[in-house]
């Protein structure tokens, strides 16, 4: 399936409004967008302090929102992340607090909140597994947060070693391998060697390995997990590879190298990038746009060539801060979240 | 604040008066450099009784604007080069610039180069939007930057 052949375009299904100030991040619930029979859902978190719950009614096919979290949260909340059951919420919030809610059906309660950063939390992710989550900060620091039985939850790790501000982290997505970036330019990636020993920074990916040479901003994995891209305020998106095989035989870990760099396609600071399960990568940016590229040498020796597939001019009327692919197969939707304080649902579609 | 201040002896220029628009200045569709200065230059130095205007701070050249890209840049003098105000002037120019312009404009602010000694992580911060917004939810922060801002006293 070559898409670079295909006539595509991302066809905008709805516009979400609701949010009174930017929306910084949009998630897709990974259940209930995954199942049939039932309605998508989504996440979206705001400068307005509030999250909002959207979802897709099966007979109208329109979103509408559904519930909003609010009066927990007292400043912007900055990113939210469903765990893989999709019956829990985590918020992080520039009150330096983590927000964990759970969902109750047709409320959402706020469980817990997670505290100890010392300003504001830019990020919170679940691992694959959804026993722990990690959230970085300002103040330097990734925390890696233990999920224990009763609502509670302990703090397993504090990691330093980053230079300034932590913008966001992703665990794997098959390993409990953790990886950060930061306004220091670089991306860490943190893993413990024995199954219960100390997380420690394992590799640094900097300007010296072919790194960004601006703040980094955001960090996504392809399906198999042995691809990483990131996006930076540098302009550029880089890939970056690993030998999966060697690193889940548990020999020793098997270091990220620096694939290649697409650069000369954005106009602005790139803030977010995610993969698609069909390896597709979409970027926002500071310049209104929404990018989509691919490998058009998917099975060269060569080492992958990513392409420009479309460019969506004006796809909001400012910063796109967020873009999110839905984890459902075939479907190919694409959420993005932005300044202008909307939150927009696309569809990659053949053109008629 | 600090217990003294960062520059005990600024340079002080007269007030100027309304700004005579220049005809070929003026755009139909765009944002005049002029209105943006005029926009800005009333804001109050965080430190002294004195207009940015008044101490240098800004002027008409440092107002930059592409029409076609809907980009503005502005760039700014600090009093001195070890000047710890400038990343609050660069918010103060952050905060005024939100409240006049409208969405689709990029902001990009930067210190006069050669000005400052901190130039780089000046630049960067005062650009990282992320990093604005969390500066001005600080209360504390908030309300100097109001005071400069808002404040028509002088």
């Amino acid at each position: 399936m070559d898409l670079m052949e295909k006539n595509l375009e991302l066809v905008e299904i709805q516009k979400l409004e609701g949010h009174t100030d930017r929306v910084w991040s949009v998630a897709w619930n990974p259940v209930s967008s995954h199942a049939d029979g039932v309605s998508p859902i989504l996440a979206s978190c705001s400068g307005d302090n509030t999250v909002r719950i959207w979802e897709q009614s099966s007979l109208s096919r329109s979103w509408t929102c559904k519930t909003v979290l609010e009066e927990t949260h007292t400043r912007t909340v900055r990113s939210c992340a469903w765990s893989p059951s999709g019956q829990l919420l985590a918020t992080a919030s520039f009150d330096g607090t983590t927000g964990i809610w759970k969902n109750y059906g047709s409320e959402f309660e706020c469980i817990s909140t997670l505290e100890g950063h010392e300003n504001e939390v830019k990020s919170v992710s679940w691992n694959a597994s959804g026993s722990c989550l990690a959230t970085c900060s300002r103040d330097k620091s990734v925390w890696i947060w233990e999920v224990l039985e009763g609502n509670e939850y302990d703090c397993a790790a504090v990691l330093t070693g980053h230079t300034q501000d932590v913008k966001m982290v992703q665990w794997h997505p098959t390993m409990d391998v953790l990886f950060s970036c930061s306004y220091d330019n670089t991306i860490k990636v943190w893993w413990s060697e024995d199954d219960d020993g100390e997380y420690q920074c394992v590799q640094t990916l900097g300007e010296s390995n072919n790194g960004h040479s601006s703040t980094v901003w955001s960090i996504s994995f392809n399906a198999a997990g042995d691809k990483m891209v990131t996006c930076s305020d540098d302009l550029t998106l880089k890939i970056w590879g690993t030998d999966i095989a060697k690193m889940q035989s548990g020999e020793e870990y098997a270091p990220w190298i620096h694939l290649c760099t697409l650069s000369g396609y954005h106009d602005r600071t790139i803030y977010s990038a995610h993969w698609s399960r069909d390896d597709i990568i979409a970027s926002g940016a500071g310049d209104n746009a929404i990018r989509l590229f691919v490998d058009s040498k998917h099975d060269s020796v060569d080492g992958p060539s990513y392409n420009l597939l479309l460019k969506k001019n004006k796809a909001h009327e400012n910063d796109v801060n967020s873009v999110q692919w839905s984890p459902g197969e075939g479907n190919r939707l694409l959420a993005s979240a932005s300044d202008d304080g909307m939150v927009k649902i696309w569809q990659l579609a053949t053109k008629p | 604040m600090t217990l003294g201040l960062i520059n005990a002896n600024p340079v002080v220029q007269a007030k100027k008066e309304g700004l005579v628009r220049r005809e070929d200045q003026y755009r139909d569709d765009g944002v005049d450099p002029l209105e943006i200065y005029d926009y800005v230059r009333d804001i109050r130095d965080p430190e002294h009784p004195y207009t940015l205007e008044q101490l240098r701070v800004v002027s008409e050249e440092s107002v930059t604007v592409d029409d076609k890209l809907d980009r503005i840049l502005i760039t700014f003098t600090p009093t001195i080069q070890h000047c710890s105000m400038a990343n609050i002037i660069g918010l103060c120019l952050r905060a005024k610039l939100k409240e006049c312009l409208q969405l689709h404009y990029k902001v990009d602010i930067r210190v006069s180069p050669g000005s400052h000694a901190d130039e780089v992580s000046v630049n960067k911060q005062l650009n990282d939007k992320e990093r604005v917004v969390a500066a001005l939810e600080n209360p504390n922060l908030r309300q100097l930057v109001d005071e400069c801002i808002y404040s028509d006293e002088i």
